[in-house]
């Protein structure tokens, strides 16, 4: 009882003491320890549409970051993600969907990846970019495995991939081919797609 | 209800005897860091080398396996047995004897096999968060007396001679030496974390050409570096940038920084 007691005490203690929780493993039922979605992720989207990381669960996904004012890298990432995306047939693509995530806290707001996605003609209903805060882009940057830093000229060095999520958001593959197909990288797009289709 | 007061008793009393014993948790000593400019041994593309750090307030010693375990008891979801893997490979605090204990002897022993996402949220948990490379290399130049003793050959040296000590056996406790700001520890006892750990690649500008697997292997790109004497640092950034996020290692701890806007208790 005294040991009870004791026990109770350094609980109840410890929380007093305790600091606000830091908001990084997101409360979670059945998603695998591996899943991107335990990142606590907010993002605020192209139309300015505020949501969590998490929701997206559910269907497989593309995910890459990028930066929408970047010369050369990441008008290639979109035109790749496109040339993977025109490998599959009509009735595979629809069941995909694409999350662009940018580096640039700064200068990247809604209006900004609006007007990209104008330039670019990108399909909203399909393809989302995303913006977030700067300590949530290293974290999510740290768990894509993607090296980035901002130089002095406000332009951005970074890792340049397509990574592929399954519909829990776990990483089935990863290419850093860029400017054109990786076929392996497109295999393993249609077969998650396919393995999305019989559960 | 019977005996209620009894109880009422000893509970105080255990609440207070936690509250005394968690006490270095909690009021952790951070010492300031006055702003200043130095010459990174890393560039920052093709501009001027000198670097402006901010005034910040930095923790005197890295932390220890007994504030993690305090750290741990109050957010179990960072237990070893509750951690989601996507923050934390297996490897994770496998050195305590349980998921919510350590033995007597690790306790002033500075806390390693923490991945990057546990350092940050034990950091969050005190309102900090993990130092920059140029915070840490900042105040890591200094030696007693100097703020920046890089250029002395005796002090190189002697770093270096921590490096070429084989690692394995005991790590030591903390509270070494402090130097010329009051920090204790930044060399001869453990590697550390720092925030920006995956912005650490050589390779000056990659942005429309090159091979991306040289991103990969900063061997390739040590050579762009500024100051190739400076072999312990560049061991420290080679190190780093080979890490993941979920990674841990026997020898990499860290410690927090907050901005010095007021004096910290």
């Amino acid at each position: 009882m005294i040991r009870h007691a004791a026990w109770f005490g350094l609980l109840l203690c410890l929380g007093i003491l305790a600091n606000p929780a830091p908001a990084l493993a997101a409360p979670s039922s059945g998603l695998p320890g591996d899943s991107v979605y335990q990142l606590d992720l907010p993002l605020l989207d192209q139309d300015g549409k505020a949501m969590a990381f998490a929701s997206l669960r559910g269907r497989p996904r593309l995910i890459t970051m990028f930066y929408s004012s970047c010369p050369y890298m990441c008008p290639l990432i979109i035109d790749t993600a496109r040339m993977t995306e025109r490998e599959l047939d009509e009735a595979q693509r629809v069941k995909l969907a694409v999350l662009m995530v940018s580096f640039d806290t700064e200068r990247d707001d809604p209006a900004a990846l609006k007007a990209l996605a104008e330039k670019r003609k990108i399909d909203t209903g399909r393809w989302t970019l995303a913006r977030t805060d700067a300590g949530n882009v290293r974290k999510l940057a740290a768990i894509l495995g993607i090296q980035y830093r901002q130089l002095d000229d406000g332009d951005f060095n970074h890792t340049s991939v397509l990574i592929l999520l399954d519909a829990e958001g776990r990483v089935a593959a990863r290419s850093e081919v860029m400017g054109k197909t990786d076929p392996a990288f497109v295999d393993a797009v249609r077969r998650v797609l396919a393995d999305g289709a019989t559960h | 209800m019977k005996g209620s007061a009894g109880r009422h008793g000893k509970w105080l009393a255990a609440t207070l005897f936690v509250a005394l014993m968690s006490m270095p948790a909690v009021a952790a000593d951070y010492v300031d860091v006055p702003a200043g400019a130095f010459q990174s041994v890393l560039p920052t593309a093709d501009t001027p080398l000198d670097v402006s750090v901010a005034a910040l307030a930095m923790r005197s010693e890295p932390v220890t396996n007994a504030e993690f375990l305090a750290f741990i008891s109050a957010h179990p979801e960072w237990r070893r047995d509750q951690v989601p893997r996507l923050f934390a490979e297996s490897r994770y605090l496998e050195h305590w004897p349980t998921a919510n204990s350590i033995d007597a002897g690790q306790a002033r022993q500075p806390v390693v096999k923490v991945s990057w996402f546990a350092a940050q949220a034990f950091c969050e948990s005190e309102q900090a968060r993990l130092p920059t490379w140029h915070e840490w290399e900042y105040v890591a130049a200094a030696d007693a007396t100097r703020r920046d003793a890089r250029a002395d050959p005796a002090w190189r040296n002697r770093i270096l001679g921590w490096y070429e000590r084989t690692s394995g056996g005991d790590l030591a406790q903390i509270g070494g030496d402090a130097n010329a700001y009051g920090v204790r520890d930044l060399h001869g006892l453990v590697w550390e974390w720092v925030d920006d750990f995956n912005a650490l690649f050589i390779s000056a500008d990659n942005r429309n050409q090159g091979d991306p697997d040289l991103l990969k292997f900063c061997g390739a790109g040590a050579l762009s570096m500024q100051d190739r004497d400076n072999y312990a640092v560049l061991m420290r950034i080679a190190m780093l940038s080979s890490l993941k996020g979920a990674d841990v290692t026997g020898n990499l701890g860290f410690r927090c920084v907050r901005p010095a806007t007021e004096k910290s208790q």
